[in-house]
C-alpha cells in the first residue's frame, strides 16, 4: 500500500468536515466539522513527516492540536453565551448583521 | 517505501470505518450521535498516528481530543439540551446545493491534487527517531520551536481566561443575605408556605425512593414530601400501595425464619405494631429542591 | 483749485451717505426728526458743493480739472484702481444740479410725504439716492463710477417700489431694476474691454489714450466699447431699446419721479457718454449709433407723450424725449457735449418743477392722475399753475425761457455736418420740438384750462368724482417757485457769451464753431413756428373745445401711443418669451441630460447595491460557502497557471 493513501483519507475527511460546516445548522455540530477538518490536516502532517523523514511535521500537528484546544474553549464559550441570550444553538439565528 | 502488509490491513479496515463515521457527523440528526461519530474518527486517527511512527501524537490525540475536547463538546451539548434534534430542512435558499456541490468539489480537487502530485520516495522516520519518537519530537519542539511553544502557552492561558470571561454571568441584583432569606421565609407563611424545610420523602422498610410520600403523625401521606416535579409529572407513588406491598412481604414465610413472622410462636399483630413505625419525616435538615424554589 | 477745497470732495458723497445711514439704521427713534435730517444732509452737501464751485470759479480754466485721491482701492496684479474723486467743471455741474434740485425735492417731500408712516425711510432712500448719484459723477474711474451707478439703481428700485403694499408698484420697481441690469451688463463689458485694451479703468489713463487705443486695438474694439457704453447709458437713461421702465417708474411717490427725471438716474447715461467723449470720438460708428438712438427716442417719447392721459406718465414720456435730445447732442461729438449738459441742466430745473407741480396737482386732487378729470384748476391752484406754466414755456423752448437756449442749440448742432446726417437729425429734432409743444401744451391746458371735469359736490356734475382742490402748503410751493425761477432765468444767464460752453471746455475740449446747413435765423424761426403750431393745435383741442372724460376712439397711432407704442409687447415678444423658452429648454436639458445621467448612474448603482445586498443575508453558512467557493476559484486559477 502506498503511504499517500493516508493523504487521500485526509482529503476525504477534510471535505466531509467542510460539507458539515456548510450544511448543518447546529452550532456545535458545525464546530465539530471544523474539528474534523483540523484533524484531517493533522493526519496529512503526520503522513508528510513520515514521507520526508522529518519530525517537524509531527511538531506542527502538535501545535495544531494545542491551538484547536484553545479554539474549542473560546468557541464553546461563545456558543454558550449565544445560547443563553437567544435560547438557540442554530447558527442561522445569529443573523443580526444582515441588511 | 510502502507500508507493511499489517499496516495496509489496518488502514483498509480503519479508513472506511472512519469515513463512515465522518459521514455520520454529516447526517446524524442528533448532535450526540454526531459527537460519538467524531470520537470514533478521532480514536481511529490516533491509531493511524501510532501506525505512522508517531506514537506520541497518537497518545496526545486520545488525551486531548477524545479525552478533553470531545468531553467538552458533550458537556456543552448537555448544557444546551441534549434532546434538541437538529432539523434537517434547509432554510437558506440554495445553501444545500451549494454545500453539497462545494463539498464534493473540494473532495475532488483535494484528491486530484494528491493523485497528481509526485511525492519523493518515502524516507520513513526510523532515522529521525533514532532514540524514541518523544525524544525526537522534544528536540525539535524545545529546540527550533521553543519560542512558538512559549507563545502557544500564552495562547492557552488567554483562551482559558476568555472562556471564563465569556461564560461569566454578571449578577444583576444584590446577593441576598441570610437575614433577607429568613425574612422572606417568614413572610411566605401567610401565602401558605412552610417556615420549616419541606418534609423528606417517606422511608419504609423496603422503600425510601423520592417518589414515595412520607406519612404524617396522623398516618396520612404528606404530598409535600414528594418533589414537585414528580408530582406534576404524575410519577409519585401512592403511600397506601407501598404499605400494601410491604404488608404482603410481612406475610411471607421467610420473614418467619428470622422470628418476626406470624408463625414464630408469638401472636404478632403486625398491623398494630405498625409498619408506620419508621414513617414520618425523619427530620433531616437537608433542603429539598422545592424549598429552594420557594425562597426564590 | 486749492487743496483744501479739493479735499472736501469725499464729503460730497459722505454727507448724504451718513444721512442715509442714520435714517435707515436709526430705526423708529429717528421718526420725529428724520426728515429734517435728510433735508439737512442734502443742503449741507449743496453748501459743500457751492464752496467748491466758488473756489473753482476763482481758478484759471486750465487748472480746473483735478483728482483727489483718497487711497488705493484695488491693487491686484495688473489692475490698480484708486479711490479717487474727479473734480472738474462737468462733475461740479452735476454736483450743483443734484444737490440743489435734490435739496428742493427733499424740502418738498417733507410736506408731500407728511402723512406717510414711512417718511423717515423715504428720506433715507432719498439721501442714498443723492449719495449714489454724487459718487457716480465724482468717480475718477469707471469702476468707482459703477459703484455709484449700482447705488443709483438700488435707490431707484427702493423708491419706485416704495409703496410696495400694492403689487403694481413692486412690479414697477422690479422692472426698473431688471432693465437697468441689462444696461449694467453693458457697462461691465465695456470696463472689461477697457481693461483689456488700455490696462486701466481710470479716466486719467483711458480717456487721453483713446486715440492711440483706436489705432492699437483696432476700430472694432473701440466700436464695441462705444456700443457697450451706449447700452449702459440706454439702461439708465431710458433710451431705446431699454426705455420701458421709465413709464412704470411713475409708481413711486411724485418727488421720486422728480428726482429720477430731473437730477439723478436718467441723467447718468448722458453723463457717462459725455464723460467718455474721447472714447466715442475714437469710434465714429458707435457715435453715430448714439445719435440715432437719441433721435429715435426723442420721437418715441414725444409720440407717447401726446397720447397719455396720466399726468405723470405724460411727463415721463417727455423726459424720455428730452433725454433723447441730450443723447442726440452727445452723439454729435464735441459740438454737442456742452449743449447736452446744458440742456440737461435746464431740463433738470424745469422738469423738476413740472413734476413737483404735478405732485401738487395730485395733492389737490386726491392723488388722481387722470388729466381727463382735471381742468380749470388755474384759479384754484394759482402758484402751481404759474410755476408749472413757466416750466411749460421753458420746456417748449419759448424765448427767453431757459429751454430756448439749450434746446435750440441742440437743434442747431443737429443741423451741422455733411451728407444726410444733418438733415435727418436736424429735421427729427425740429419735429420733436413741435410735438413737444403739442403734448406739453395738451398737458397744461387739460389740467389748468377749460371747464372743470370734476365735481365740487354741487349739483349737475353727474358721475364726476368729487374733489376739493386747494393750494399746497408752503413747504411744497416754495421749492416749485425756486425751480420756476431757475426755469426762467438759468438758460439765459448761462447762455450769455457762451458762458456755460466755456465753463465746460476743460472737460469737453474746445469745439470749433461750424455753420449749420441752414442759416441759424431760419432754424430759430422754424422752431418757433412749429412750437407755435403745436400750442395752437393743443389750445384748440383742449382749451377751447370740451375734453371728453373718456378717451375717444382714435386712430392707430394714438392707440399705439396710449400703450407706449407696444413697448412691453415688443420686449415680451423679443426678449422675455425667447428667454423663457431658452431657460425652459436649458432646465429641461439639465434635468434630462445632466441630472438624468447622473441620477441614472446613481440609481443604477443603487439598484446594483440592492441586488448585491441580498448576498449579505447574515447567515454564517452562506458566508462560509462563499469563502469556500472563492477558495475553489483561487485553487483552480493557481492550478491552471501552474499546469
Amino acid at each position: 500500500m502506498e503511504i499517500t493513501n493516508y493523504l487521500g483519507l485526509a482529503a476525504i475527511l477534510f471535505a466531509i468536515g467542510a460539507a458539515t460546516v456548510l450544511l448543518r445548522r447546529n452550532a456545535i455540530v458545525v464546530f465539530m466539522g471544523v474539528e474534523l477538518m483540523l484533524n484531517a490536516t493533522n493526519l496529512a502532517f503526520v503522513t508528510f513527516a513520515r514521507i520526508h523523514g522529518d519530525v517537524t511535521g509531527q511538531v506542527l500537528a502538535f501545535f495544531v492540536m494545542v491551538v484547536a484546544a484553545a479554539e474549542v474553549v473560546v468557541g464553546l464559550a461563545i456558543i454558550i453565551t449565544i445560547f443563553r441570550s437567544r435560547r438557540s444553538a442554530s447558527v442561522d439565528d445569529v443573523n443580526l448583521l444582515h441588511s | 517505501m510502502t507500508a507493511s502488509g499489517a499496516e495496509a490491513a489496518l488502514f483498509w479496515v480503519l479508513a472506511p470505518l472512519m469515513v463512515l463515521a465522518a459521514l455520520g457527523l454529516l447526517f446524524a440528526r442528533k448532535a450526540v450521535h454526531a459527537a460519538v461519530c467524531v470520537m470514533f474518527v478521532m480514536v481511529g486517527l490516533a491509531i493511524l498516528y501510532v501506525a505512522q511512527e508517531a506514537p506520541f501524537l497518537g497518545v496526545v490525540q486520545v488525551v486531548v481530543y477524545t479525552g478533553a475536547v470531545m468531553m467538552l463538546f458533550l458537556f456543552v451539548l448537555m448544557l444546551v439540551g441534549v434532546d434538541a434534534a437538529d432539523s434537517l430542512t434547509e432554510t437558506i435558499k440554495g445553501q444545500r446545493w451549494a454545500g453539497v456541490l462545494l463539498g464534493l468539489g473540494l473532495a475532488v480537487v483535494l484528491l486530484g491534487v494528491v493523485a497528481q502530485a509526485t511525492f519523493p520516495p518515502a524516507v520513513g522516520l526510523a532515522e529521525a527517531e533514532e532514540l524514541t519518537n518523544p525524544v525526537a519530537l522534544a528536540r525539535v519542539l524545545l529546540g527550533d520551536y521553543v519560542l512558538a511553544m512559549e507563545v502557544v502557552g500564552v495562547l492557552l492561558v488567554t483562551a482559558a481566561l476568555a472562556g471564563l470571561v465569556l461564560t461569566h454571568r454578571r449578577r444583576l441584583s444584590v446577593r441576598p443575605t441570610q437575614r433577607v432569606l429568613a425574612a422572606a421565609r417568614v413572610a411566605g407563611i401567610e401565602e401558605g408556605r412552610s417556615l420549616t424545610p419541606l418534609p423528606a420523602p417517606g422511608v419504609y422498610a423496603q422503600n425510601n425512593a423520592m417518589d414515595t410520600p412520607a406519612l404524617g403523625p396522623d398516618g396520612q401521606p404528606l404530598p409535600h414530601s414528594v418533589p414537585r416535579v414528580l408530582r406534576i409529572r404524575g410519577q409519585e407513588r401512592s403511600a397506601t400501595a407501598v404499605l400494601a406491598e410491604e404488608e404482603t412481604l410481612v406475610q411471607r414465610d421467610d420473614l418467619r425464619l428470622i422470628g418476626v413472622g406470624p408463625s414464630s410462636g408469638r401472636t404478632a399483630e403486625p398491623a398494630g405494631e405498625g409498619p408506620e413505625g419508621p414513617a414520618g419525616p425523619t427530620g433531616s435538615a437537608g433542603e429539598d429542591e422545592d424549598s429552594d424554589g420557594e425562597v426564590r | 483749485m486749492t487743496m483744501q477745497t479739493l479735499s472736501l470732495a469725499p464729503w460730497l458723497v459722505a454727507t448724504p451717505m451718513i444721512g442715509a445711514a442714520v435714517l435707515l439704521l436709526g430705526g423708529r427713534r429717528t421718526d420725529r426728526w428724520g426728515h429734517w435730517l435728510g433735508v439737512l444732509a442734502s443742503a449741507a452737501t449743496f453748501v459743500v458743493g457751492l464752496v467748491m464751485l466758488l473756489d473753482m470759479l476763482g481758478t484759471p480754466a486750465e487748472e480746473r480739472v483735478a483728482v483727489h485721491t483718497v487711497g488705493t482701492w484695488i491693487d491686484s496684479g495688473p489692475l490698480h484702481v484708486d479711490l479717487g474723486f474727479q473734480v472738474d467743471p462737468l462733475s461740479l455741474t452735476f454736483v450743483m444740479l443734484v444737490t440743489f434740485v435734490g435739496t428742493l425735492i427733499h424740502v418738498y417731500s417733507v410736506a408731500y410725504m407728511d402723512h406717510d408712516v414711512d417718511r423717515r425711510r423715504f428720506f433715507g432712500y432719498l439721501n442714498l439716492f443723492v449719495a449714489a448719484m454724487l459718487l457716480l459723477v465724482l468717480a475718477d474711474s469707471y469702476l468707482l463710477l459703477f459703484v455709484g451707478w449700482e447705488g443709483v439703481g438700488l435707490a431707484s428700485f427702493l423708491l419706485i417700489g416704495f409703496w410696495d403694499g400694492r403689487r403694481e408698484n413692486a412690479v414697477a420697481g422690479k422692472k426698473a431694476f431688471v432693465m437697468n441690469r441689462v444696461g449694467d451688463m453693458g457697462l461691465i463689458v465695456a470696463m472689461m474691454l477697457l481693461l483689456a485694451t488700455f490696462g486701466s479703468v481710470s479716466f486719467a489713463d483711458v480717456l487721453p489714450a483713446a486715440g492711440e487705443g483706436a489705432t492699437a486695438a483696432g476700430q472694432a474694439t473701440m466700436t464695441a466699447i462705444g456700443l457697450m457704453l451706449l447700452l449702459a447709458a440706454c439702461g439708465k437713461s431710458a433710451q431705446l431699446p431699454l426705455q420701458a421702465w421709465l413709464g412704470d417708474a411713475m409708481a413711486g411717490p411724485t418727488p421720486v419721479s422728480a428726482l429720477i427725471h430731473a437730477a439723478t438716474m436718467v441723467t447718468a447715461g448722458v453723463y457717462l457718454l459725455v464723460r467718455s467723449g474721447p472714447l466715442l470720438e475714437a469710434a465714429p460708428d458707435a457715435q453715430l449709433v448714439v445719435a440715432i438712438v437719441g433721435a429715435l427716442t426723442l420721437l418715441f417719447g414725444a409720440v407717447v407723450g401726446t397720447a397719455k392721459d396720466d399726468i405723470k406718465k405724460a411727463l415721463a414720456a417727455s423726459t424720455m424725449s428730452q433725454i433723447g435730445y441730450m443723447m442726440l447732442a452727445a452723439g454729435l461729438g464735441p459740438v454737442g457735449y456742452a449743449f447736452a449738459i446744458f440742456h440737461l441742466l435746464t431740463h433738470g430745473f424745469f422738469k423738476a418743477g413740472l413734476f413737483l407741480g404735478a405732485g401738487s396737482v395730485m395733492h389737490a386732487m386726491d392723488d388722481d392722475v387722470n388729466m381727463r378729470r382735471f381742468g380749470g384748476l388755474a384759479r384754484l391752484l394759482p402758484v402751481t399753475a404759474i410755476t408749472m406754466g413757466l416750466g411749460w414755456l421753458a420746456i417748449l423752448g419759448v424765448p427767453p425761457f431757459s429751454g430756448f437756449f439749450s434746446k435750440d442749440k441742440i437743434i442747431e448742432a443737429a443741423f451741422v455736418g455733411e451728407g444726410w446726417r444733418p438733415w435727418v437729425f436736424g429735421v427729427t429734432a425740429l419735429l420733436g420740438a413741435g410735438i413737444t409743444a403739442y403734448y406739453m401744451s395738451r398737458l397744461f391746458f387739460m389740467t389748468f384750462m377749460g371747464r372743470r371735469r370734476w365735481s365740487d359736490g354741487g349739483p349737475g356734475d353727474d358721475g364726476a368724482p368729487v374733489r376739493h382742490p386747494h393750494e399746497s402748503p408752503r413747504l411744497m410751493t416754495w421749492p416749485m417757485i425756486v425751480l420756476a425761477v431757475g426755469s426762467v432765468g438759468l438758460g439765459g444767464v448761462l447762455a450769455v457769451g457762451d458762458r456755460f460752453v466755456t465753463w465746460l471746455e476743460p472737460v469737453t475740449g474746445h469745439a470749433e464753431h461750424h455753420e449749420p446747413v441752414l442759416p441759424v435765423w431760419l432754424l430759430i424761426t422754424l422752431t418757433l413756428v412749429l412750437v407755435a403750431l403745436g400750442i395752437l393745435l393743443a389750445f384748440r383741442q383742449f382749451a377751447m373745445a370740451a375734453v371728453p372724460v373718456t378717451p375717444p376712439r382714435a386712430n392707430v397711432l394714438v392707440r399705439a401711443a396710449r400703450v407706449d407704442l407696444h413697448q412691453d409687447d415688443v420686449n415680451e415678444a423679443l426678449v422675455m418669451r425667447p428667454g423663457q423658452y431658452l431657460t425652459r429648454a436649458l432646465v429641461y436639458t439639465d434635468r434630462a441630460a445632466v441630472d438624468g445621467g447622473w441620477l441614472g448612474l446613481a440609481g443604477g448603482i443603487g439598484r446594483l447595491g440592492a441586488r448585491l445586498r441580498r448576498l449579505q443575508n447574515g447567515y454564517v453558512r452562506s458566508y462560509a460557502a462563499t469563502m469556500l467557493g472563492g477558495l475553489g476559484i483561487v485553487a483552480l486559477v493557481v492550478w491552471a497557471l501552474a499546469s
